[in-house]
């Protein structure tokens, strides 16, 4: 054994983010407690990522993601393996990966945590795709529980008062489904405790990926990667805004003693569409070596997105509109504005697009935002062609060919 | 027949005939997608709707539309760049599919063809809330029509439209059941022919001309030539290629369908009695569901089994445009269940705009011999 490998790279440690050791600690609890939850007496709900949380933890059910159990499968390198059993169960390789990978886990408690705790009901809403409509229905099938659909309607041009009505309605559908399954009265109280928390913990996590707007900047989207879960799977739990208050202190302190996220911050990304899982580090790597660092990301910040149309005191009135009008579920035009505010807050110098196999909302239309971002704001592109989970549809050499030609017309520039 | 030659002729060229109607009766014509479209509305606003198949050819749709999108949205997407829909004065897209949703954002951005209106339609058609939703839905839809197009539509005209849908679905149903039990009634190209003139016609003169058609059809006249294997198609074909000829020459021979360019199209009727609106909505939200729609777990599936043992099938054919997401989810369940009860069955995805002809009928020659006589 060398000595190299005892002795870290004092660089490199102090460009560590500390809170990330307490940021496992959180997960690992939280997936040790659900997988335990038959044990301890309590439900567990799947739900999706965009779906609202708020009141499974009102009613003391644990939420569990099937989209953060494929991110995890992503991450691990298990994509392929898992991608290619749900072929062979009959799943077509052209559908969303997440959904593939986390359909061939479930009867063989399969991937990198043996599988997710089985549910006792499922909860779709469609604010982020209609491929969870489909996925929610197989595994409803598959467990033979009851599923509820939060049904959000698109929003292409503004949110229709007819469609506010309609959702408003099934907030209270939901909360009679919740009562029905659970056997017990829903606590009005405490929903409005949590929807504070809710709201107190998405405003934290964008003062966290605002601090990316300082130059350099402090972090970068693959560090939103990582930090995001806990804004995703607990929101509406004072443990994640006491979380993100320390990662905000962190993340300040780390701007006051000048350490960046890329040693030599020289360009500025802003980067679109959900990660590339299996290749993040590589990635990172690769953009950091050109001094590049990805400031800011239209996945990460799509949990915060919202929050304008949330009243912090009547969450439960106004959580119908919030989780209707997500970036996912309004218009390209719409999404276009978003990215160039984006891009004008966080000053970047050019976008990164990843387009996306698995995810047809969010890449088709893509090229069209592409356009509308060069056109407005002159900056250059790039378009990466991949998936987020089946590595079949990455080309490394493709794609490091691609980013540095993007490199070399953005130094030229 | 001279009402099939007239069938035939605005199948192969729908854009002629639209542009010629237009020329000669000054109608406005709204193009769509999609049998969730409620058509009513547009027919009763005295506009023709038009259901927009795309042409095939996408080259145009590449600036816009990856690689990895169905060839119904390239098709339709590339046909409107190119300026072949210019003669629309509107658009409507249901809320269906992802890929149809994003679909409608491009071609707003991108496309002129006169007003641009989206029909965002429940996904869940099974509870309370969604059934009001729905009527709603269409209740904007109505407004939204009266505006684009500059009219008012009353009580009468809309009850004028159901009316003629009621009778129009219902001649389709009784074509396709009179084929069913007796295939050499009617040829399976004419059969498509119907299919696809009923969907771009001005609907009162095919009203009448599907009268007179199904008036001369004589259930009683002796098979020409024996009947094929009977098959059941399930899917959907967005862009409707001719596929019944394709199963005739391999030997087979439809007996039924659950394709929204087929019997989802024309099954239900739109009850008469109380509000018109809530009625038209209850047809829509009653006749069996696209996969992209919700109506319980099990529903398509047991849709299907009941068609095959309703028409005496041996088979079934599973067809729909690669990258389609909704099906490609349903297709392992229905399947499963198929199996279960025996009954054989295939899958083949298009991938173009018309199935890769040679390939198809090689498929469909296999399993159709293996299928019991």
């Amino acid at each position: 054994m060398t000595g190299n490998s005892h002795t870290p790279d004092p660089e490199k440690e102090k460009r560590k983010i500390k809170s990330v050791k307490k940021m496992k600690e959180i997960m690992t609890n939280y997936y040790v407690e659900a997988k335990t939850a038959e044990q301890t007496g309590r439900k567990v709900a799947w739900i999706t990522s965009g779906g609202p949380v708020e009141p499974l933890i009102v009613m003391d059910i644990i939420p569990v993601y099937p989209e953060n159990h494929g991110a995890m499968i992503g991450a691990s390198k298990m994509g392929i393996g898992l991608c290619e059993k749900s072929e062979e169960m009959g799943y077509s390789r052209d559908l969303c990966s997440y959904a593939r990978a986390d359909i061939a886990c479930a009867p063989v408690n399969g991937g990198p945590i043996g599988g997710l705790p089985r549910p006792d009901m499922l909860v779709c809403c469609n604010n982020i795709c209609g491929t969870v409509l489909k996925w929610y229905e197989v595994q409803a099938r598959y467990f033979n529980v009851p599923l509820f659909i939060l049904d959000t309607p698109f929003a292409h041009t503004g949110f229709s008062d007819e469609a506010r009505k309609y959702v408003r309605k099934q907030v209270d559908e939901y909360i009679k489904f919740l009562e029905t399954v659970c056997g017990k009265k829903y606590d009005y109280d405490k929903m409005a405790e949590v929807g504070k928390l809710s709201v107190q913990g998405q405003r934290l996590w964008q003062a966290v990926l605002d601090t990316a707007a300082h130059k350099p900047a402090p972090m970068s989207a693959f560090d939103a990667f990582f930090h995001l879960a806990l804004i995703v799977t607990l929101r509406g739990t004072s443990v994640v805004v006491d979380y993100y208050t320390g990662l905000l202190e962190e993340m300040k302190e780390r701007i006051a003693s000048g350490i960046s996220a890329v040693p030599n911050e020289k360009y500025r990304l802003l980067w679109d569409n959900l990660p590339i899982w299996y290749r993040t580090k590589w990635l990172s790597d690769k953009f950091a070596a050109h001094d590049a660092c990805l400031v800011a990301d239209t996945y990460t910040s799509a949990w915060c997105g919202s929050l304008k149309y949330i009243n912090e005191n009547d969450f439960l009135g106004t959580m119908a509109e919030g989780y209707s009008r997500i970036y996912l579920n309004i218009g390209v035009d719409e999404m276009a504005e978003t990215v160039i505010d984006m891009i004008d807050k966080y000053d970047a110098d050019g976008l990164v697009m990843h387009s996306n196999r698995s995810c047809k909302p969010y890449s088709l239309g893509q090229y069209d935002i592409q356009r509308i971002v060069q056109e407005k704001r002159k900056i250059p592109t790039l378009m990466i062609e991949a998936d987020m989970v089946d590595e079949r549809s990455f080309s490394e050499s493709q794609v490091e060919t691609r980013i540095d030609a993007f490199m070399e017309v953005l130094k030229a520039g | 027949m001279k009402n099939l030659a007239l069938f035939h002729e605005i199948a192969e060229n729908p854009y002629d005939y639209a542009k010629k109607v237009k020329k000669e009766s000054g109608r406005k014509i709204i193009g769509y997608f999609c049998t969730y479209t409620p058509e009513e509305i547009i027919d009763a606003a005295g506009a023709i709707p038009f259901r927009i198949f795309g042409r095939g050819g996408d080259s145009l749709a590449d600036a816009h539309l990856q690689a990895y999108s169905c060839s119904l949205i390239r098709g339709a997407l590339d046909d409107a760049l190119s300026g072949n829909l210019d003669f629309l004065d509107g658009v409507v897209f249901p809320h269906t599919c992802d890929s149809i949703q994003r679909l409608s954002d491009i071609w707003r951005i991108n496309v002129k063809t006169g007003f641009h209106t989206d029909v965002v339609l429940p996904v869940k058609l099974d509870t309370n809330s969604s059934r009001e939703y729905m009527s709603d839905v269409l209740r904007k839809f109505l407004r939204d029509i009266e505006n684009g197009l500059g009219v008012v539509i009353s009580g009468n005209n809309l009850k004028a439209s159901a009316v003629k849908y009621n009778r129009i679905r219902g001649l389709m149903g009784k074509i396709y059941r009179a084929r069913a039990e007796n295939p050499s009634l009617i040829g399976s190209g004419d059969l498509h022919a119907i299919v696809k003139a009923s969907m771009v016609m001005d609907r009162d003169h095919l009203l009448e001309e599907l009268s007179e058609f199904a008036g001369s059809i004589q259930p009683g006249r002796a098979a020409g030539k024996p009947a094929g294997k009977k098959v059941v198609l399930a899917g959907g074909v967005c862009n409707l290629p001719d596929i019944y000829s394709i199963i005739e020459e391999s030997g087979g021979t439809v007996a039924g369908d659950d394709f929204c360019t087929g019997s989802r199209y024309f099954e239900g009727e739109i009850g008469l009695e109380g509000d018109i609106v809530e009625s038209i909505a209850e047809r829509y939200r009653e006749r069996i569901n696209c996969p992209a729609k919700h109506s319980g777990l099990w529903t398509r599936g047991e849709h299907i089994i009941k068609i095959v043992r309703e028409s005496g099938a041996k088979g079934v054919i599973f067809l729909f445009l690669k990258f389609c997401d909704p099906h490609s989810f349903d297709y392992p369940y229905l399947k499963a269940m198929l199996d279960r009860e025996g009954i054989p069955n295939m899958l083949f995805e298009i991938e173009e705009q018309l199935p890769s002809e040679g390939q198809f009928k090689t498929r469909c020659e296999a399993f159709l011999e293996m299928l019991q006589a």
